[in-house]
């Protein structure tokens, strides 16, 4: 893979998109001008929005990983998912208050994340490195909100975007890899006290700590790795749903308690 | 419906799952047929099974997931009997080219009744205090109807669409297991091919079984000691041919495997 974006080309791109996540307005996807982009300059375009909130003050949080599912990696043509950052202001408390204001057409998605008690680095990186440098997992509902219009899009486009990261919900209740079995660890999500959507971990890349794995040899493509005490989130159990204001969510994770939110 | 007639449906049926040959949809042949005339037709075909030496051991429950309510526009789930001739045991070979017309296969929990349960007034505590385990189950259904072509009548006649069964590897105490959010993973030939948890079939598979006690209560059946319940799909039906091998995995419950032939 190679790079088609001049520095100035990514430093424009990244305010940008970043603009239209701070404000929230809608935009079309960046491949428009830039047909011949690649997945290299997507990821420089993100790092620089990075960089732009670390400079701001923003801490970084964690990461997330995008496109977990094989059936959707196929629609898409591509063998690899993609990853993100969270920010600090991403982070939304259980049970608490998201501001649709804040936000363009948000979804969610329920999910388990990892948090690490190990550097994990990649080439190489295997389902059995990443349970041994887990320190616990903890349920999570992402909030995503793809800032291009209509969520119409191309990967290179949502790489560019952060992978459509917006805002995190955690549950409460942590647990040891070794107690639970995660590929079937099932997950069902209500929707103002309906059930919207049921799955199991196995949605996640046949297992969500594999989703763990790529990410740390994604990260080595670039010289990065995870390091010790990440907070990631694997990907998508279920279907991405829509959420409007004064809707309420609550996800019920087997073992794991629940996570909920209302929307505002 | 004429007594004649429901016997007369009931034995077409009987005769199709025997030579395993298809026969039109009941519900397009310009009769009116009512639900309860349905049930009559399928006791029918239930009457030949026993007269000819089969055993009834348990029901199943269907039409309970939200995506086949819809297809069938009815916001109800059926009910069918499993004989002792339709049961398997995990990792055993299914012969469905012999047996079966058109076999799809769907995941779901087995309850094991240690107590009877009769309706109406049943419910979800007496379910639970009356199951002595819960089991992985593959239930491989298959329609008497050509290409599945069912309105709600058709599944309801044809045994609720019933073809075999498997049961898993292990038993569970409802205690120990949280019905509603146990995940199930399927996969065929290897790779994984659908995920769900309990809450797809009417929000609890326990709601199911409470629903099947209400339900047969009404008429006076009973659900026994000893008897199977097949409670529901979690996942999308699918497909299955010989040479295929299905695997289901239930969080906290256990696994069950199937090959066909």
């Amino acid at each position: 893979m190679s790079k088609t974006l001049s520095r100035e080309q990514v430093l424009a791109m990244a305010e940008h998109v970043e603009n239209a996540e701070l404000q929230a307005y809608d935009i079309t996807k960046v491949t428009n001008d830039y047909p011949d982009m690649t997945f290299e300059d997507a990821y420089d375009v993100q790092w620089e929005i990075r960089r732009r909130k670390e400079g701001r003050g923003n801490k970084i949080v964690g990461l997330k990983m995008g496109l977990t599912s094989w059936a959707k990696m196929a629609q898409m043509g591509v063998e690899t998912p993609i990853y993100g950052f969270l920010a600090d202001y991403f982070s939304v408390p259980d049970g608490g208050v998201v501001n649709t204001k804040e936000l363009i057409h948000p979804k969610i998605e329920a999910e388990i994340a990892f948090v690490t008690k190990a550097p994990l680095k990649g080439p190489g990186c295997h389902i059995g490195d990443v349970l041994a440098a887990t320190d616990f997992v903890i349920p999570a509902v992402e909030v995503i909100d793809s800032r291009y219009k209509d969520f119409k899009f191309d990967l290179v486009s949502v790489v560019a975007d952060n992978a459509s990261s917006t805002r995190f919900i955690t549950g409460g209740q942590m647990a040891d890899v070794a107690e639970l079995d995660l590929k079937t660890l099932g997950v069902v999500v209500e929707k103002n006290g309906e059930v919207v959507d049921v799955g199991a971990g196995a949605s996640v890349l046949g297992h969500p700590a594999s989703s763990v794995a790529m990410l740390a040899n994604l990260l080595a493509e670039r010289g990065e790795h995870i390091p010790a005490g990440t907070f990631i989130m694997t990907g998508g159990i279920t279907a991405a749903i829509s959420v409007e204001p004064g809707d309420n969510i609550t996800v019920r994770y087997q073992g794991l308690g629940t996570v909920s939110a209302r929307f505002e | 419906m004429e007594q004649k007639r429901i016997q007369e449906l009931g034995d077409e049926l009987y005769q199709a799952m025997l030579a395993r040959e298809a026969v039109d949809p009941l519900t397009s042949r310009g009769e009116d047929i009512t639900i309860t005339d349905a049930y009559h037709i399928s006791l029918r075909m239930l009457e030949r099974r026993l007269a000819a030496g089969a055993s009834v051991i348990g029901k199943k429950i269907g039409v309970t997931s939200e995506a086949v309510q819809n297809m069938l526009n009815v916001h109800q789930p059926d009910f069918g009997y499993l004989t002792d001739d339709m049961v398997f045991n995990s990792g055993e070979v299914m012969p469905i080219s012999d047996r079966l017309i058109a076999p799809r296969a769907e995941g779901e929990i087995a309850f094991i009744l240690k107590k009877d349960l009769i309706g109406p007034g049943v419910t979800n505590a007496d379910v639970l205090a009356a199951t002595e385990c819960v089991m992985p189950c593959f239930e491989i259904v298959d329609s008497r109807i050509r290409d599945w072509k069912i309105a709600i009548q058709d599944t309801i006649a044809d045994n609720a669409s019933c073809g075999l069964f498997v049961l898993g590897d292990q038993a569970v105490s409802p205690r120990k297991v949280d019905l509603v959010t146990c995940g199930m993973v399927v996969e065929k030939n290897g790779a994984v091919l659908s995920a769900g948890a309990g809450a797809a079939a009417l929000g609890s598979p326990v709601n199911c079984v409470t629903w099947l006690a209400n339900t047969l209560g009404e008429f006076g059946i009973p659900l026994k000691a000893g008897e199977v319940i097949l409670s529901g799909s979690l996942v999308p039906l699918e497909p299955v041919k010989a040479g295929d091998y299905m695997r289901v995995d239930i969080g906290g419950i256990g696994s069950a495997s199937v090959r066909f032939s």
